[in-house]
């Protein structure tokens, strides 16, 4: 019999549906049959866990992976990895990527036409503290066309994949920044039903972390599945 | 079936979105095709096959990912309390990007038998999940051999019958521990889906 409490669905309306029309690539990518509720056992309750060993110690730090500082605004991204009851989330691996400061992937199928900077790879990763905190430092990226439809924008973002304690409670997701005219346009930001679930997705300009004469700081707290209060079978 | 919520959570969940198509800049450091070395307890086993959209045509900018229990059907984590043996230097975790021709293959063990919430044992499986440009959220399904019994897993009982083939490997005689499976987001044998 299992002694663990189950995760519970993730909050009503904060997660978009597959098929997001908006988002031409999902008509083609998104299942045309249901999805099955299952529920949970050892297989979803448990998950990988990475140890602290596995990054390195400048892994967090995108501005430092070359001989030379790339351009564009330093900033500093950090948070608290929580569960839906503000239980912290520990020693979870976080991984980021993201563009350069002028839009741009260091990616092979990234066409736009915008400078690669030989000094900015764009990929971080780090593991949470024993209170779910986490931080990184790096430079904020521009927007890009992409061609979902004409004119289109995304908004600046990055990218972000979390593991949390259980394959269960798995979430890649975007980070986005205050103020941003390009959101209001976006599909895949819009395709969140629930407005305050979107506006999770958007990190918050935060004096604290700001470090004077070096980078603004933005804060960017991430919220995984809770679980139950009790456990499903005793 | 998963209770509904019996706690009002204070934070609303993060929501997901997609890895878009430059998640090898960030994701690619941690693949691992090769999840055991010769020395590795239990049947050494590959599971290979492909990613395809609704039509059918390959998603070559996929990436997938695989968890699953070791030969004696313990996982590698601190709350799996069953009285198992661990086997050293397996985790069970696995990932990988597609490639061109929305192909994947893992090198790893058959798992043993893990039980369900209820104590009934469920058929060897391997956990999936699917991401890609396109996929606002990952999939989340699993795999299943062709020799196991399948008659009392409490999943496969959630599964109409008709679609329960899309969960399990095939195998050839040629290659017994070579298993086929592949991932279809539509299409006649469009693979089965879970929430969890």
């Amino acid at each position: 019999m299992s002694d663990l409490a189950s995760f519970r669905l993730p909050t009503l309306g904060s997660q978009p549906d597959y098929l997001t029309p908006a988002y031409t690539s999902t008509v083609k990518r998104s299942p045309t049959q249901s999805l099955i509720l299952l529920p949970q056992s050892l297989s979803e309750l448990t998950g990988p866990v990475f140890g602290h060993e596995r990054v390195g110690k400048l892994d967090h730090d995108l501005t430092k992976q070359h001989a030379g500082e790339p351009l564009g605004e330093r900033i500093i991204v950090a948070g608290r990895v929580m569960d839906e009851d503000g239980k912290p989330v520990p020693n979870t691996l976080v991984e980021v990527w993201q563009a350069n400061a002028a839009g741009r992937y260091q990616h092979k199928r990234d066409t736009h036409d915008a400078p690669l900077d030989p000094h900015f790879t764009g990929t971080g990763r780090t593991m949470t503290d024993e209170d779910g905190n986490y931080r990184f430092l790096t430079i904020r990226p521009g927007a890009y066309p992409w061609r979902n439809h004409v004119n289109a924008w995304r908004p600046a973002h990055i990218h972000f994949s979390l593991f949390g304690h259980a394959f269960a409670t798995r979430l890649v997701t975007q980070m986005y920044f205050p103020g941003d005219p390009l959101l209001a346009l976006d599909p895949i930001y819009n395709s969140v039903p629930d407005m305050r679930a979107r506006e999770r997705m958007i990190s918050t300009f935060e004096l604290a972390l700001t470090e004077p004469e070096f980078a603004l700081g933005f804060r960017f707290d991430i919220v995984l599945r809770g679980r139950d209060a009790t456990p499903m079978e005793k | 079936m998963t209770k509904p919520a019996t706690t009002i959570s204070q934070h609303i969940t993060t929501p997901s979105q997609t890895v878009g198509p430059y998640l090898h800049i960030g994701l690619d450091w941690l693949t691992t095709s090769n999840l055991v070395i010769p020395e590795t307890e239990g049947l050494h086993i590959v599971l290979q096959g492909c990613l395809l959209d609704v039509d059918g045509q390959p998603i070559p900018d996929g990436m997938i990912e695989i968890w699953q229990a070791n030969a004696h059907g313990k996982y590698a984590h601190t709350d799996d309390h069953q009285v198992k043996t661990l086997t050293q230097n397996f985790m069970g975790f696995g990932r990988l990007s597609t490639d061109e021709q929305g192909g994947f293959r893992f090198s790893t063990i058959k798992p043993g038998p893990v039980p369900h919430h209820d104590g009934s044992i469920q058929a060897s499986h391997i956990m999936v999940q699917v991401f890609a440009r396109g996929l606002i959220k990952q999939l989340v399904t699993r795999v299943y051999f062709p020799d196991g019994d399948h008659s009392h897993d409490l999943v496969l009982k959630h599964v109409p019958v008709e679609r329960r083939h899309t969960l399990v490997a095939s195998t050839t005689k040629d290659n017994p521990n070579v298993f086929h499976w592949n991932i279809a987001l539509g299409g006649e044998n469009e693979t089965v889906f879970f929430t969890i």
